[in-house]
């Protein structure tokens, strides 16, 4: 459905994008990822059409954009990271303007308005002007604008910032119903958690390049370790404990010891973790109450950049 | 191309209509201004009564023709004359209170008299203090003082006491005078004469303090009409006032429309309008085609009010009118459309936008007419679009011309607005910021 071959773009002396390449099959969810300034944005400027690339292509559905009327347009639909609404006016209204940039008028338009009302939770407030919603709402009515024109691929630029986490549960909901159809979804985010819950793969962009692409099961292999066993061991006792007797217990990975608390990376965490914190109960190390955590995305970036994602 | 193009434009045309207290600003505050413009520049259809001049007299001689010069001024209706004396007099300009002061010095009469008759003998001067900022008044009151003083020294010359007793002395003084001798057996002959013509009356009447006299007066009237759409027809000069208002704020629509594509250049709508199969033809044309339709609309609410409070009438070619407010209100939304395609940020192009405005509306004659210009910026106002609307307007409306008039405006502007559009349309940037 989608696909990015070598894209660039500088501005100057700065590259925001450099040889980016990426493909999204139909009906697979590809997360865009990287911290502020990756060049994320500017990726799917060029390949909605906003912006021309210095060199490289962008194929949907086997056709490059060809000027500003390209029909091909209508296969794309954009949910901008800024909320793209007029907010003077009322929620159906900028949807019939949507509609209508597309073409689409009369009764189809007004179906279609309902069913993306409909589909985003928001068919009663119709009506009312889009200055009268809450963040989480302009945000549902963003995504329901890029769905108007039914278009196949949908590039959603971080569509989740500043909303509430109700609001970001009923968008992830609304995604996962468009993926459920058949829809190509190209979703740019910051955010690992949003990443991990709704893509199939994800290319993980810095500095305008692509620094890894791959599932998210591959892209675990990718780390040192896949679990962590987080303890909390006693104040009076903690100076006891060597770690390098725990690194030598079976399955465990790595140590890291930080105040009163261990991180131990372990390598099966239902096979190795009671061993390991049975040996430190026995050897005098008690300890007041233990988590496990499985390895983030964001562990994968900071192996990959040896920096965080929100940097 | 026509479904996007005209939800564009309905959106526009939504937007402004929503707002409605932009909506009442954008047509109150050009009818208020041009209300008060129209009343001090002599509106209310020609029925309003200028102000007159206030003037300090300060009477040094006391005497009788002093005191008819006084007199004399006191009834023009020009001038607002109240005595003073001289340190009142300089206070009162000095503070703003009176335009002119005029000092008669002491024997201004008795001089003025001889030298009426003989003119080597001493002028008297009637000293002039006046306000430097009202330059043009105090010409004017010079001129409304010669005619007063000429009529009050001529009157006393020819009958009153003082020009009997002048009359005699300069007839036994005359052989002294250094005059040809041609020159002064006319001077006797003139002087005897005025004296037999005194006889006459003193005869007639009884005594010569009874007789009506008349000194020299103006041998001419005036008589002035103004020329306007008809014979009769006032001049209404809210017209002009209307008029020039109506341009000033449709030209600031133009600059909330470069300034608003500006701003939206920055938000996500702008995105999204991008990502739509629309050319910039489209996205352009539609919100030149809605601002092009709300400055028309503020331009008919504008006028239809001049019209019912205030009696202003499309004397001319109603046509021709509505030509040149379609013509203006097509080449304001181009340049609205230049200032977006030549701005880059939206804070420094509304302010340059004002300050270029606000100089078109000024060289185009908007806040007063240009005839009050020096002939060189007459001159140099003729490539300034606002001066051919309110030429056409002036056209249209007061002076009543016919199409033909307006013709040439209407071309003007509709030629500007073209070269307008299409600089815009090559200059505008089209890509997004990033």
């Amino acid at each position: 459905m989608l696909e990015v071959n070598a894209l660039r773009k500088s501005y100057g002396d700065i590259v925001a994008v450099d040889g980016v390449s990426l493909k999204a099959g139909k009906g697979e969810t590809i997360g865009l990822l990287g911290p502020n300034g990756a060049g994320k944005t500017t990726t799917v400027s060029m390949i909605a059409g906003l912006l021309r690339p210095d060199s490289g292509e962008v194929l949907v559905d086997g056709r490059s954009l060809q000027g500003d009327t390209d029909p091909t347009k209508r296969n794309i639909g954009l949910v901008p990271q800024d909320i793209g609404l007029y907010g003077e006016i009322s929620a159906r209204e900028n949807l019939h303007l949507f509609g209508a940039l597309y073409g689409m008028d009369g009764p189809h338009r007004r179906r279609a308005i309902d069913a993306a009302l409909d589909l985003v939770g928001l068919a009663e407030r119709g009506k009312d002007k889009v200055n009268e919603f809450s963040g989480g709402m302009m945000r549902r009515l963003n995504l329901a604008a890029a769905l108007l024109h039914d278009p196949q691929l949908l590039l959603l630029d971080e569509p989740t910032v500043g909303v509430d986490p109700q609001s970001r549960n009923a968008i992830f909901d609304n995604l996962e119903t468009l993926k459920k159809r058949g829809k190509t979804l190209l979703y740019t985010t910051h955010y690992m958690e949003e990443a991990e819950r709704l893509c199939d793969r994800m290319v993980i962009i810095d500095h305008g390049k692509v620094i890894a692409d791959d599932t998210l099961q591959g892209l675990h292999r990718l780390l040192p370790v896949a679990n962590i066993l987080i303890v909390e061991l006693e104040d009076s006792k903690k100076d006891l404990l060597r770690s390098e007797e725990v690194q030598a217990l079976p399955g465990v990975q790595s140590v890291e010891m930080r105040g009163g608390t261990l991180s131990i990376g372990i390598r099966d965490l239902a096979a190795d973790s009671p061993g390991v914190l049975q040996w430190l109960v026995e050897h005098g190390h008690p300890f007041q109450h233990f988590v496990s955590e499985r390895a983030s995305l964001e562990t994968v970036f900071l192996t990959l950049t040896g920096r965080s994602l929100r940097d | 191309m026509l479904i996007p193009f005209l939800a564009l434009t309905r959106k526009d045309l939504k937007l402004f209509f929503s707002d409605r207290r932009a909506l009442l600003m954008s047509v109150a505050a050009p009818i208020a201004i041009a209300s008060f413009f129209g009343y001090i520049f002599g509106g209310g259809a020609g029925s309003t009564e200028t102000s007159r001049i206030p003037v300090m007299a300060v009477d040094q001689d006391g005497s009788k023709i002093s005191r008819e010069i006084a007199s004399g001024l006191t009834a023009d209706k020009s001038v607002e004359v109240k005595a003073a004396s001289l340190e009142q007099a300089r206070e009162a300009v000095r503070k703003g209170k009176a335009t002119v002061a005029f000092v008669i010095p002491k024997d201004f009469g008795a001089d003025a008299g001889r030298a009426f008759f003989n003119s080597a003998a001493r002028k008297p001067e009637i000293g002039v203090l006046y306000d430097p900022s009202h330059g043009a008044e105090m010409s004017m009151v010079q001129g409304i003082l010669t005619g007063h003083v000429m009529e009050a020294v001529s009157k006393e010359m020819f009958g009153g006491q003082t020009g009997r007793d002048t009359v005699r002395d300069t007839l036994a003084q005359l052989d002294q005078f250094g005059m040809p001798a041609e020159q002064k057996k006319s001077l006797r002959e003139l002087l005897q004469g005025i004296e037999g013509l005194n006889a006459a009356q003193d005869a007639s009447k009884g005594s010569a303090q009874d007789a009506p006299r008349v000194g020299l007066t103006l041998p001419y009237q005036v008589r002035s009409e103004a020329v306007t759409s008809g014979t009769g027809v006032r001049y209404n000069g809210y017209a002009h006032s209307f008029g020039g208002m109506g341009i000033q704020f449709i030209l600031f629509v133009g600059i909330e429309v470069g300034v608003g594509l500006l701003m939206q250049r920055q938000m996500g709508v702008w995105r999204r309008l991008r990502a739509a199969p629309l050319s910039k033809g489209v996205l352009l044309g539609s919100r030149a085609t809605s601002a092009a339709m709300t400055s028309m609309f503020v331009l008919m609410v504008i006028f239809g009010f001049a019209r019912v409070v205030f009696g202003v009438r499309i004397q001319g070619s109603m046509a021709g009118f509505l030509g040149v407010c379609a013509a203006f209100s097509l080449m304001t939304a181009a340049w609205g459309l230049l200032i977006a395609a030549l701005g880059k940020t939206p804070e420094a192009t509304r302010g340059l936008s004002i300050v270029t405005t606000l100089l078109m509306v000024m060289l185009g004659g908007a806040w007063v007419p240009t005839f009050v210009f020096p002939l060189w910026l007459q001159k140099m106002t003729v490539v300034i679009p606002t001066r051919w609307a309110m030429d056409g307007l002036d056209a249209t409306t007061w002076r009543g011309l016919g199409f033909s008039a307006a013709a040439l405006p209407i071309a003007l502007l509709s030629g500007c607005a073209l070269v307008f559009g299409a600089l815009a349309v090559m200059r505008f940037r089209w890509e997004v910021d990033g």
